[in-house]
């Protein structure tokens, strides 16, 4: 199935250098098979795909790493440092990354707190002035906090991803004020990352008038997550087109579509 | 040797950082290999004798959002 996109003129997304031309990022966690995730990511048209970094299985030493599923000349792969509560460990993370040799772009996690897994932002802000000086592109993943998305972008962070809301959750956009806000005041692409649950939470989101949209589980725990993947590309695209568009002005009284002159005595 | 690899406590014959992943059966492209908290590239794995007590990370890239 095609979607009539040709109508949209649009700008590619631009991160640290490179250009993609889907809004739309993916992760690979929690998919019930490699099978199903590797159809999930072509059926989103994403090339930005996220993977973590663990301990080798030294007990199952022919176990697979993700890698072996995905191809790493078609796909962007954008290594996180999910897991990390300190800006130490998120460093030594990053670093393990980037010699896997691929590229230097890492999506920065630093938690703070494990019910919700939201971001330690001043951790957050120590790791990613570390990385940057090391030549990293950091993708920060924060909250929807304004200032301190500022702060990043004056760290040289080469994207800034606040949350939709908390990791996993599915609850969708809770705060889309903030999100246009830091999207108007930065100039680095602002990426909404994290919180989306179904097709019209990226719609929403993308309509706020983000560069892009990251997600995971929406995806991966959807119960078709293959026709999930593919809804959320159509979302993203629509969310955008719509952006694009100009929105009509919200007015609190009814206005008739349809003439009011000529009417019938 | 005694060494700790990934956390665990491990017996093995021991010599270079690729002659472990020998050992372990390891594609040394597929893993990156942390030495006494220190990344060892790739080229340098034939280079860097293990000794015993050292610890040894080997980390590949998973599933992850």
């Amino acid at each position: 199935m095609t979607t009539a996109v040709e109508t949209i003129r649009d700008e590619p997304l631009t991160i640290g250098g490179r250009t993609f031309q889907s809004r739309l990022m993916v992760g690979t966690g929690k998919y019930p098979d490699m099978d199903t995730m590797v159809h999930a990511i072509e059926a989103s048209g994403a090339e930005v795909v996220t993977v973590a970094v663990r301990r080798v299985n030294l007990d199952r030493s022919k176990e697979s790493s993700v890698l072996h599923f995905l191809d790493p000349k078609k796909i962007f792969l954008l290594a996180n440092t999910a897991g990390c509560y300190t800006a130490a460990d998120a460093i030594r993370y990053a670093r393990l990354a980037r010699e896997a040799g691929f590229n230097d772009f890492v999506k920065l996690e630093v938690i703070g707190d494990e019910e919700t897994l939201l971001p330690d932002v001043a951790g957050l802000l120590e790791a990613a002035k570390v990385l940057v000086q090391e030549g990293f592109k950091v993708l920060a993943y924060t909250n929807e906090d304004l200032v301190t998305a500022l702060r990043l972008e004056d760290a040289g962070c080469a994207a800034v991803m606040p949350l939709a809301s908390p990791i996993g959750s599915g609850l969708g956009l809770l705060n889309p004020f903030s999100v246009r806000t830091i999207k108007r005041r930065l100039h680095v692409p602002v990426i909404v990352d994290a919180g989306v649950g179904t097709a019209s939470d990226a719609c929403v989101t993308m309509e706020q008038g983000v560069d892009g949209i990251l997600m995971n589980t929406a995806i991966a725990a959807a119960q078709d997550p293959v026709a999930m993947a593919h809804a959320m590309r159509l979302a993203t695209i629509a969310g955008r087109a719509a952006f694009l568009a100009g929105r009509m002005q919200r007015r609190e009284v009814a206005m008739p579509s349809s003439p009011t002159k000529g009417m019938l005595d | 040797m005694d060494v700790v690899i990934n956390g665990e406590h491990k017996h093995i014959r021991g010599g270079t950082l690729l002659e472990v992943l020998e050992e372990l059966e390891l594609d040394p492209r597929a893993v990156v290999v942390e030495h006494n908290r220190k990344i060892v590239r790739r080229p340098a794995l034939s280079e860097v004798t293990v000794a015993t007590g050292d610890a040894i990370e080997l980390v590949h890239f998973v599933g992850g959002g």
